[in-house]
């Protein structure tokens, strides 16, 4: 039965990994890159990671995902323009892809494990602890400073993020609250006499 | 082939590494497709971490997938707010077109 949902989610997310690739419409293209993150997850699920598996869905399906598509659709660029060179790099890209590929597949049919790696887990799993509970009783003792770092590294995105697409127009009327509630009865209205038949 | 090991993984991560690698080289010119190969990089690497993980039960390449996940959901928003600004500025994503630096 794991076996039979391994090759599912994996040919399925194979497949969307290419349509990515291959798509002339970018939408479609991250619309598949979804589909290839749900079946990411479905596999790390299957490999017991709980909850990398949520966060795989709730970080990126949830967010950057859709982060893309709104910076997709939001652009009004000429995509059929931007697909112009795709024959032209076509050979090169094959040649890369299947040398990078021999390359891999060498490595991981002809890879063995040393003997001593089983004396060197640093963090072994608890059977009778929850994959998300063993995670963060480690991510909060033993990696708080990488965990702290690694807030910091969003934070920074964050801010970078605003500065970098935030932009003022000048000429533009705003409310400023804190003026409209600084205003007083002295400093707003001024009393004049008017003589009589004569204006101000 | 019916009992799903280590071995397993690592060619499926490799297949989804070889087509982030190839996705950057086929789109040369669509900046907004080079990103989305760079995502999926960063997933094979991911399964690669949390297979070994698996087969060595050990939880600390699942931190270190939970790191890379964090670095890759930075690295894509800071891409696409680059991206924008520069959409913003010349109009044109194209990488052929952003070949000026001043400063």
């Amino acid at each position: 039965m794991q076996a039979v949902f391994f090759y599912l989610f994996a040919t399925t997310m194979i497949a969307s990994a290419g349509v990515v690739i291959f798509a002339r419409n970018p939408v479609h293209s991250v619309l598949f890159l979804i589909l290839a993150f749900c079946n990411g997850a479905g596999l790390f699920l299957l490999a017991g990671a709980e909850f990398l598996a949520m966060i795989l869905i709730v970080v990126y399906v949830g967010a950057v995902a859709v982060l893309f598509l709104f910076v997709v659709m939001m652009l009004d660029v000429d995509f059929a323009e931007l697909k112009q060179g795709f024959i032209k790099y076509l050979p090169v890209g094959v040649a890369v892809g299947v040398v990078v590929l021999a390359e891999l597949g060498m490595v991981a049919i002809g890879w063995s494990s040393a003997p001593s790696a089983a004396d060197a887990v640093a963090n072994p799993m608890i059977p009778q602890m929850s994959n998300t509970a063993a995670l963060g009783q480690i991510l909060y003792t033993k990696y708080v400073i990488f965990f702290q770092a690694s807030a910091l590294v969003l934070l920074t995105a964050m801010i970078g993020a605003i500065v970098l697409t935030l932009h003022h127009k000048p000429n533009i009327k705003r409310q400023k609250i804190e003026e409209q509630n600084a205003r007083t009865r002295e400093n707003v209205i001024e009393i004049k006499k008017v003589p009589f038949r004569t204006g101000v | 082939m019916l009992t799903i090991g280590l071995t397993h993984y690592l060619v499926v991560a490799a297949i989804l590494f070889t087509l982030g690698v190839a996705g950057i080289i086929l789109n040369r010119k669509n900046i907004i497709v080079i990103l989305m190969s760079i995502e999926l990089i960063l997933l094979s690497v991911n399964l690669n971490f949390v297979a070994f993980s698996q087969s060595l039960s050990d939880l600390t390449g699942q931190v270190f997938a939970l790191f890379v996940l964090t670095v890759a959901a930075a690295e894509a928003a800071i891409g696409l707010a680059i991206l924008v600004a520069f959409y913003r500025n010349r109009g044109t994503i194209s990488v052929e077109d952003i070949n000026s630096l001043k400063g």
